[in-house]
């Protein structure tokens, strides 16, 4: 733990964004976790990802549940909403900041205990909802908080760091999101910034529940040598699938791409996100294949990344639900509030 | 790229900015966190190794190392390294028993020093305690050259003059005040085993346009300063004109005002940007009111009745090109500026009318001796130069250094090796790491701006010649001026073997210096830093390959502030803070060299 504070240096080299930001404004409290926690990168990700996006921190909502990857939503954009929910119940949280206020940002950030133990429902029924967010699972296998119990994502024989062997079979959330018609399922390694923050900005700006697993190693209790969530493992049977760039709307796509390798999916804001094969046999607008691809290269020990899954033709909670277009505390008090007439003609139309 | 070599001395070295650019090499982090520490005694020791007078320097050094200083990088103001020298001078204790001892027994070798100003002075701090023996000959009445003629009182007390010297002195020097050197064929003919000319550049430039003859009102500004500082000249009229505006001209100003006069006027050639004078001697010369008129070309001196009037100076425009550079000037008109006297500080030269030009040591066509830049051996051997008489003008404390490299060459010879086989330079290293979040150091970055050196009051500065202006810092400044230096001496060593790529050191560094990337050339690698590198001048550290990706960590040394936050958030002590010390060899450390070379010499046989 470091009791430091990073300090604030406006340097020489320090660049501004469109809203004339600086990437310390989009940084948080220093982290807490231990030195060299895959966690910590990934917030450093996202930090860059909205900084990139010229994001106003204040319309970002950080929703997380327990565990130390729940802890991060402190180290980043300490100017936005947050809520720390109790353990694998920030979904339901999230579903309730969705309704009241469509127009932020919503981002999630859980860990595989969180989201795969104790919160497996609530995970799946945000998936099913198309809840408008993003969800971001740092997935390092163990329970971290708690001192490195195995979790439901460890690997069949991967060794725990006291050496007992783990035989249950894992819960893989990709497959999961799928399965359970995830709109962008994607999976990356928080020591691979050059994947993840393309990814993250394409989540942050996709309509629909967007799912990030992410490999994000335990220094403390998983990064010895028989774990197969360690820096050294993943980075030997790390299988990039498909590489997504992210464009903004209005701005060029630079030429230097071969054209019948790159595939060019367009947002709703007009952002593209342009995806380019690293391995040929992959498509990422078919399930049941996406899935079938990433089974066999399990059955290798590989794991598969990148963006594996996108679909923009499926409404999100607030489509199937016909919900008001404006944020709650935008509506007018009539509109919000029509008054008992309306309820009781509301009621009547239930009797 | 290939990996950076950090072995050598160089690299380490080129970090601490501040020390690179001294000539000396002062060990400048090193006293600022021994000030700290309340260690006066301890730093001022520290400081007279290499540069002599730190009491002197702490006031008026040229100061090369501030615009070196890297806090420039990260807000507008070095850290005030000088005036925190002089913090040092002033607070500390006695130091008579730790300072080098000439022994009883000589070595019966005796060294000529002509001139007693910093260089002679610095030659025999060295030579002294080897045994040798220095008889230093000084034209003039009083030791100490152009700091104590040139130098004005009120920026340099003559009392701290006395005492730096002093130690020096009174280590045995035979000093020989009014006594001119004035045939050195004659004088070489003495039984000196060498001989060392300090004798400075003491030709001040004159002015050769109409009217320059005419009047005894125009003066050379250092002989001018110098008939000030012996008291031979005690007023002057009201109205001042000082041509030229170095930082003699900025003495000269600022003296007149204390002589009498009442309207000063500095008059300068070309635009404000070409000034030769220091930023900070502008500053001070302009709290007392001085002014500075730019672009005013001096044509002739107006004299009426026999009397100086004024000066006839042609106005000039520039046209100056994107670089900064003037491409062509035109006279756009031309002005009269009235004054009762003149004062010329246009430059000096080197003047060795005494020394005769056959008998071994070259000239240059602008007269200046040849002589070498790492033995300062002129190009009759034995015969050594250093400070403003070796190259031109220049500044205490390349004198300083001048006689330090004079004095390795004078025992050389004397004990008759080879010259240019000097020890190399070296550095040590030696992690700072005292615990799990302990430093040895205060790596705690502060934000605070450069403390402001309080004056004495506008009214009470004039009243007398020699009331020192500059008040000194109060520890209240002084603890806060310290902890804004960067500790550039304590190094990020990196050990690529033991790096797991987690990033952690990338993401927590504040001035985002770090990177891992893709080994290539070095426009890739430039392509790829998290930060663009903004100053080419500044190395780039590039690690081995990384064992996990072979890629490579790079550092762009420019921006690094010495937070030690990589080193903390490493998980795997990659990164390291170490404290890295220059070792320069002196004439003390060659003589021990010479010694056991010697020995091993007569045991090999
Ligand atoms: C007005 C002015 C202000 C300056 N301000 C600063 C400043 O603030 N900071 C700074 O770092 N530098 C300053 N300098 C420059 C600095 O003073 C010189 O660079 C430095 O003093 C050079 O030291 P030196 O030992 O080489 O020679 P000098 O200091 O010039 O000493 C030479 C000595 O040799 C004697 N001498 C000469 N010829 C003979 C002879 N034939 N026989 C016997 N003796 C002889 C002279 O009388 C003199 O005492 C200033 C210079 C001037 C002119
Ligand atoms: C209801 C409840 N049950 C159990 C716990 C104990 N607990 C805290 S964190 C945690 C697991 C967190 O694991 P994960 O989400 O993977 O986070 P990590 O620390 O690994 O990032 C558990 C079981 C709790 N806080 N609340
Ligand atoms: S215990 Fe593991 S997951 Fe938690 S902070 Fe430490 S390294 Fe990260
Ligand atoms: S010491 Fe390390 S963290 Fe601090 S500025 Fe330098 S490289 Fe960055
Ligand atoms: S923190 Fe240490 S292990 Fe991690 S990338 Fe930096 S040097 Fe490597
Ligand atoms: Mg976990």
């Amino acid at each position: 733990m470091t009791y430091i504070v990073k300090p604030k240096i406006v340097h020489s080299g320090l660049q501004r964004n469109a809203l004339g930001l600086t990437i310390r404004d989009y940084e948080g409290s220093m982290s807490t976790l231990c030195a060299g926690c895959g966690h910590d990168s990934i917030t450093a990700a996202i930090v860059q990802a909205f900084f990139e996006l010229h994001v106003p921190p204040h319309r970002v909502a950080k929703m997380s549940g327990i565990g130390c990857s729940s802890k991060t939503p402190a180290y980043f954009l300490s100017s936005a909403h947050g809520f720390n929910a109790v353990h694998g119940r920030m979904p339901s949280i999230a579903t309730g900041a969705s309704a009241a206020n469509r127009s932020l940002y919503l981002l999630g950030i859980s860990g595989d205990g969180d989201s795969l133990s104790i919160g497996l429902g609530q995970f799946s029924h945000a998936v099913r909802r198309n809840l408008n967010m993003l969800y971001i699972i740092e997935n390092n296998g163990v329970y971290g908080l708690t001192k490195g119990q195995f979790s439901a994502s460890a690997d069949v024989g991967s060794k725990a760091k006291r050496g007992e062997m783990n035989k249950q079979q894992p819960i893989d959330p990709v497959q999961m999101a799928m399965a359970q018609g995830g709109t962008f399922v994607a999976r990356s390694f928080s020591g691979d910034k050059d994947q993840l923050i393309p990814l993250l900005k394409a989540g942050i700006k996709h309509d629909g529940f967007g799912l990030i697993d992410i490999i994000s190693p335990c220094v403390t209790f998983n990064d010895h040598e028989d774990s197969t969530k360690s820096y050294a493992y993943t980075r030997q049977f790390y299988h990039p699938a498909v590489h997504a760039d992210f464009v903004p709307p209005a701005e060029e796509i630079k030429a230097s791409y071969n054209r019948g390798n790159v595939m060019s999916v367009e947002l709703h804001d007009g952002s593209r996100i342009l995806l380019r094969k690293v391995s040929k046999d992959y498509s990422v607008h078919n399930r049941g294949a996406a899935i079938d691809y990433i089974r066999a290269h399990q059955r290798k020990g590989e794991i598969v990344t990148g963006l594996l899954y996108i679909d923009q033709g499926e409404p999100d909670m607030h489509g199937i639900n016909r919900t008001a277009s404006l944020p709650l505390n935008e509506l007018p008090f009539d509109t919000l509030c029509p008054g008992t007439e309306s309820l009781v003609s509301l009621q009547d139309l239930y009797r | 790229m290939k990996p950076t070599k950090t072995d050598g001395t160089e690299y380490f070295h080129q970090v601490v900015d501040c020390q690179w650019a001294c000539p000396a090499h002062t060990d400048v982090p090193q006293y600022i966190r021994l000030i700290a520490q309340g260690e006066f005694t301890e730093a001022y020791m520290l400081n007279r190794e290499s540069n002599v007078f730190p009491g002197i320097l702490g006031r008026v050094c040229d100061r090369p190392c501030e615009p070196a200083c890297r806090r420039v990088r990260v807000e507008d103001k070095p850290v005030a390294i000088c005036r925190l020298k002089r913090v040092i001078a002033d607070n500390r204790g006695d130091i008579t028993d730790r300072l080098p001892q000439a022994p009883t027994k000589k070595n019966g070798k005796r060294i000529a020093l002509v001139g007693a100003g910093c260089a002679s002075l610095t030659v025999a701090n060295d030579l002294l305690p080897l045994g040798y023996e220095c008889v230093i000959f000084e034209a003039l009445g009083k030791m100490g050259g152009l700091m104590r003629t040139n130098i004005p009182a009120f920026r340099l007390p003559a009392s701290v003059l006395d005492e730096e010297m002093g130690y020096i002195i009174d280590m045995g020097v035979d000093l020989r005040l009014n006594s001119p050197i004035e045939s050195m064929r004659d004088f070489l003919k003495e039984d000196y085993d060498a001989v060392f000319v300090g004798s400075g550049a003491p030709k001040g430039k004159d002015l050769n346009i109409p009217g320059r003859d005419e009047s005894g009102r125009i003066h050379i500004g250092i002989f001018w300063l110098e008939s000030v500082a012996f008291g031979h000249t005690e007023s002057i009229g009201k109205n001042v004109l000082i041509i030229g505006v170095g930082n003699t001209a900025m003495d000269c100003c600022r003296t007149s005002l204390r002589l009498g006069a009442k309207s000063v006027k500095v008059m300068a050639r070309k635009p404000r940007a070409f000034f030769k004078a220091s930023d900070w001697e502008l500053e001070d010369a302009e709290e007392e009111k001085v002014e500075i008129v730019v672009n005013h070309s001096p044509k002739s001196f107006v004299m009426k009745g026999g009397k100086l009037v004024g000066i006839n100076f042609d106005k000039m425009e520039y046209e100056i090109d994107e670089k900064g550079r003037i491409t062509q000037s035109e006279i756009v008109g031309e002005a009269f500026f009235p004054c009762d006297d003149v004062v010329l500080a246009i430059g000096q030269d080197n003047a060795f009318p005494w020394i005769e030009r056959d008998i071994g040591i070259e000239f240059d066509e602008w007269q200046v001796p040849t002589v070498d830049r790492i033995t300062f051996e002129s190009t009759r051997p034995g015969v050594f130069f250093g400070g403003d008489a070796a190259f031109g003008p220049e500044n205490i404390i390349w004198a300083v250094e001048h006689g330090h490299q004079a004095a390795i060459s004078i025992d050389k010879y004397c004990q008759g090796a080879p010259l240019t086989e000097r020890l190399p330079r070296g550095v040590n290293l030696q992690s700072a790491k005292m615990g799990i979040h302990e430093w040895s150091y205060s790596n705690d970055y502060d934000p605070s701006g450069r403390r402001i050196m309080p004056h004495v009051d506008l009214r009470e500065r004039f009243k007398k010649l020699d009331i020192e202006v500059e008040l000194g810092f109060s520890i209240e400044q002084v603890v806060t001026e310290v902890e804004r230096c960067l500790n550039c001496d304590l190094q990020t060593v990196f050990t690529a073997q033991q790096c797991i790529e987690c990033d952690a050191c990338i993401d927590i560094c504040p001035v985002d210096c770090l990177t891992i990337t893709k080994n290539g050339d070095e426009e890739k690698i430039k392509e790829n830093l998290k930060t663009p590198p903004l100053n080419p001048s500044q190395p780039l550290y590039v690690s081995e390959p990384l064992k996990h990706t072979a890629r490579v960590m790079v550092k762009d040394e420019n921006l690094c502030v010495h937070c030690g936050l990589c080193a903390e958030r490493c998980p795997t002590g990659a990164w390291d803070m170490q404290k890295s010390t220059l070792i320069i060899p002196y004439a003390v450390d060659e003589a021990e060299q010479n010694e056991s070379l010697c020995q091993q010499r007569q045991k090999t046989g």
